[in-house]
């Protein structure tokens, strides 16, 4: 076994049992028990499947313009969907559909906590790997089958599903009611399937949390990372299983000809159907029970990562470090009790919605106190424009915008009018899309030499920062306006509805849909800086580039095999020691004692 | 000029870029034909300048923390550990906030979605009108001269022979009902719509009215307006329902009383 050299910075350390390195490329690569390699694994994917939503996204965005026009290469990959490379409606509704299903599920679940959590809070809290490395392994490819099942539904005859991502009843459970057959099969079992590895994974980070940390590691000296993807764990744990529940009834609702979501008497194109006794709102509350907190799960590591990354950058502790922990328990919490604002106007009783809209501005507390300390954080700071840093402000910037639509839509009241609207659109897309997405962003550059031992080009980033960020704003900003007209949304073209003629509402949509092509297009200066770097990027030697303060920093980039070499580095300090007065550097890392900080005498020079 | 300059007038330009079309209504909702929709429209507009305050105050210190504090070689950052006193000032601030405007808001609501509690009205002089979603098209069904609705079996239901939601014809209250395709209302009269769907999920949306509601197979919701402006208004389906949704629309036509009975006469007639 190969001795790893302890960094210097570690001041003392407890010596542990090793693991041996995995020999041959597939126990090293594919079915891997590393933490490491799954993160990567994760990440991998998500990036993937990021590139095929965002695809989707495009096809969404020119149909909505272009609607009669012809896209030779449709024809000849979907001859049903799109005879002749024009896209029908129902071809429009199934892109929506597997565009919001692989971006929520593939993307926004899996590269925060499966790639970043994974590779990154065992190093964080000094552990050699997760608690069960194989449940790990067994995660991830569990989710690679439900990544298949999903993507095998545009292959499959009738094609992908049109009920879109929430897949609401009867829509979905009827196959007359729809042209889509096994499509909507395939995405059932392909989300039964994420539940299950999602649990997995969700009890392993858990677990590890609670038991793998080094000495003197307490909770309240925990990386901010390390909390949300704590917490986010504990969302997953106790959401997916409802999911999975509703999934499963579903799937019998729609094969084996039990009536869980369907009503009795329902006529569908002249045709009797043969169900009786079910409910379509009780698809709805399982469906968002998941589906709330499924909102916090994508973006609590993203909050991780900026917290993080705003102190680390502008040299500074994190402004009101506790509140921030107890915050993000608070958002945890909430949660799982604010589902129902999604279903104001379903039918559901209208007394139920006083309770949910109350919790539901209660959430901005939790938001509010963020918001204030990332501001805080930044106050008085020496900052570094790197570009991780540039994501993270970003990132706050994104956050406060989508946030407050939220405001507008969590009363009852207020959601007469914009629910299943554009400015809904708008507000989602704004906060658990591209917010989560530069959290992302934001990890990946930060990260990247440590993973890879080599540099992303800081140049590119920076042009792919602005692009993005310019771009992601002008798609969705006037989204919002659209939802003022307003435009209802899953609309296949707009013109059907006389008040859209009339309005501008052509105009914004050929807006936003340039807007869109040029901020994917500017995604491929991601990819290309991404795949480049891993090859040819320039090395990075140094185990702290960054002059950062957590345990990930005190092993060498890449880390190796068991992370410590077998000797577990002793924590001394918070997690932010950023600029304390007396210090030799700028910085502590958690590992240092107040020896190596302030030299000899302790106390300061 | 560092990259903080640039970080903060970007935040900047793109902050004013997106509040100014709300300021100057650029795009807008169209006017509401109701005194709930007004209600509405004010509790929209309070929310609007309470959300839009935060939101430059937000976003303006955000640039101008990217602007202020970028690197000078030499210096240190400040040592911070945070603000108690201010941190519970805003969030106080923004809880109070959130939740004054939701409390404001609720007797709106419950003016528009507590209607079985108000059934007990001495005198219900209001028009009722059934609607009846399904795919991709909305049945009007008005109860007749006789006031009453007869019963309906969707299992019956003839699209082509014009009985899409299966009336009964023999029953005496089914023999006068009156289905159309739009609807028509007289102006000043409270309209109670009962709303029911006969395949998958619909919602009945009126943008002028301000207020929606799903149309759930197996259930039936209740809605009430009473419109005041004489107009031809569009009724567009927001739930997802099938590969039509986006032309499932028809229209509510408010017009004077003389003309929605003469329209009424003319309707009976066919029958």
């Amino acid at each position: 076994m190969t001795e790893v050299e302890l960094s210097p910075e570690v001041s003392e350390y407890t010596e542990v049992h090793r693991h041996p390195e995995p020999k041959g490329f597939i126990a090293k690569w594919i079915f891997s028990v590393d933490h490491k390699v799954i993160g990567i694994q994760y990440l991998l994917l998500a990036l993937v499947a990021a590139f095929v939503g965002m695809g989707l996204s495009l096809l969404v965005r020119l149909r909505l313009v272009w609607p009669e026009r012809s896209f030779g290469i449709l024809g000849d990959l979907f001859p049903v969907g799109a005879p002749d490379g024009v896209m029908t409606p129902e071809f429009y509704l199934a892109m929506l559909t597997m565009h919001g299903t692989i971006m929520v599920f593939m993307v926004l679940t899996t590269a925060p906590q499966g790639g970043f959590g994974n590779y990154f809070l065992p190093i964080q809290i000094g552990a050699a790997d997760m608690a069960f490395p194989r449940l790990n392994m067994l995660s991830f490819w569990t989710t690679f089958v439900s990544f298949s099942f999903l993507i095998a539904a545009f292959f499959v005859e009738g094609g992908a599903p049109m009920a879109g991502w929430t897949g609401y009843p009867p829509l979905s459970a009827v196959p007359e009611a729809a042209v889509q057959g096994i499509g909507q099969d395939l995405w059932v079992v392909s989300i039964a399937f994420f539940c299950i590895a999602s649990l997995l994974a969700a009890l392993n980070f858990i677990v590890t949390t609670l038991d793998l940390r080094a000495k003197g590691l307490t909770m309240m000296r925990l990386p901010l990372t390390v909390w949300t993807w704590f917490v986010t764990a504990i969302l997953g744990l106790l959401a997916f299983g409802v999911l999975l529940a509703a999934g499963v009834l579903l799937l019998m609702d729609r094969n084996m000809g039990t009536s869980f979501f369907v009503p009795g008497g329902l006529v569908v194109s002249d045709k009797a159907i043969d169900h009786s006794g079910g409910s379509p709102i009780l698809w709805q509350h399982l469906f968002w029970f998941f589906g709330h907190p499924e909102v916090y799960i994508a973006i609590l590591p993203g909050m991780g990562v900026t917290s993080h990354l705003l102190a680390t950058f502008a040299r500074k502790q994190v402004y009101g470090y506790k509140a921030m922990v107890y915050a993000i328990a608070a958002i945890g919490i909430l949660g799982f009790v604010v589902w129902g604002h999604h279903m104001f106007v379903s039918g559901m009783s209208p007394y139920s919605a006083f309770v949910f809209s109350v919790l539901t501005m209660c959430i901005g507390v939790p938001s509010a106190i963020k918001t204030f300390n990332w501001i805080g954080t930044l106050w008085g700071g020496q900052i570094r424009f790197t570009s991780p840093m540039l994501y993270s402000i970003g990132f706050v910037s994104l956050f406060v915008s989508g946030g407050l639509s939220g405001i507008f839509l969590g009363q009852p009241t207020i959601d007469l009018y914009f629910h299943d609207t554009y400015f809904v659109v708008a507000h989602f897309h704004l906060i658990m899309g591209v917010a989560a997405i530069f959290g992302m962003f934001a990890g990946v550059a930060f990260w990247f030499p440590k993973m890879f031992g080599r540099w992303m080009d800081e140049g590119l980033g920076k042009i792919h920062f602005w692009c993005t960020f310019i771009g992601v704003y002008a798609i969705f900003g006037p989204m919002h306006y659209l939802g003022m007209l307003p435009h209802p949304r899953r609309y296949a073209e707009f013109t059907g509805v006389d008040y859209l003629q009339t309005g501008s509402a052509g105009e914004l949509h050929y807006f936003i849909t340039i807007a869109a092509m040029f901020t994917i297009t500017a995604q491929f200066l991601f990819l290309f800086n991404f795949v480049k770097s891993i090859f040819a990027g320039k090395p990075c030697t140094e185990a702290n580039p960054w002059e950062a303060t957590t345990l990930e920093w005190a092993i060498p980039s890449p880390p190796p095999h068991d992370n410590f070499g077998g000797k577990v580095p002793h924590i001394y300090r918070g997690s932010y020691d950023f600029s304390l007065p007396g210090a030799k550097r700028d910085f502590a890392m958690q590992c240092n004692k107040d020896e190596a900080v302030y030299g000899s005498a302790a106390g300061g020079d | 000029m560092g990259t903080g300059f640039w970080a903060g007038i970007v935040i900047w330009l793109i902050s004013l870029a997106m509040a100014i079309p709300f300021i100057t209504q650029w795009w807008w909702m169209p006017d509401p034909i109701t005194a709930l929709g007004r209600e509405i429209d004010r509790a929209f507009m309070w929310t609007l300048i309470g959300t839009g305050v935060i939101f430059i105050l937000a976003q303006a210190t955000l640039g101008y923390a990217a602007w202020k504090f970028g690197r000078r070689s030499g210096a240190r950052a400040r040592d911070m550990h945070g603000n108690n006193k201010l941190e519970l000032i805003w969030t106080s601030a923004a809880l109070v906030i959130f939740v004054a405007l939701t409390l404001a808001g609720f007797s709106v609501w419950a003016e528009v979605r507590f209607i079985e509690q108000r059934a007990a009205d001495p005198t219900p002089d209001r028009l009722v009108v059934e609607v009846t979603g399904q795919q991709f098209v909305w049945n009007m069904r008005y109860a007749g001269e006789d006031n009453k609705f007869g019963p309906v079996d969707f299992l019956q239901a003839d699209d082509a022979g014009g009985n899409p939601v299966g009336v009964d014809r023999g029953h005496p209250d089914g023999a006068d009902d009156i289905m159309v395709p739009e609807m028509r209302v007289p102006v000043n009269k409270e309209v109670e719509l009962i709303l029911k769907s006969k395949d998958v999920l619909h919602n009945f949306f009126v943008p002028e009215l301000r207020i929606k509601l799903d149309t759930v197979p197996g259930l039936v919701g209740k809605l009430r307006f009473t419109p005041d402006t004489v107009g031809k208004y569009e009724i567009v389906c927001s739930e997802l329902c099938g590969l039509g949704h986006y032309k499932m629309r028809s229209f509510l036509h408010v017009v004077s009383a003389e003309d929605y009975d003469a329209w009424l006469q003319e309707q009976a007639e066919f029958l």
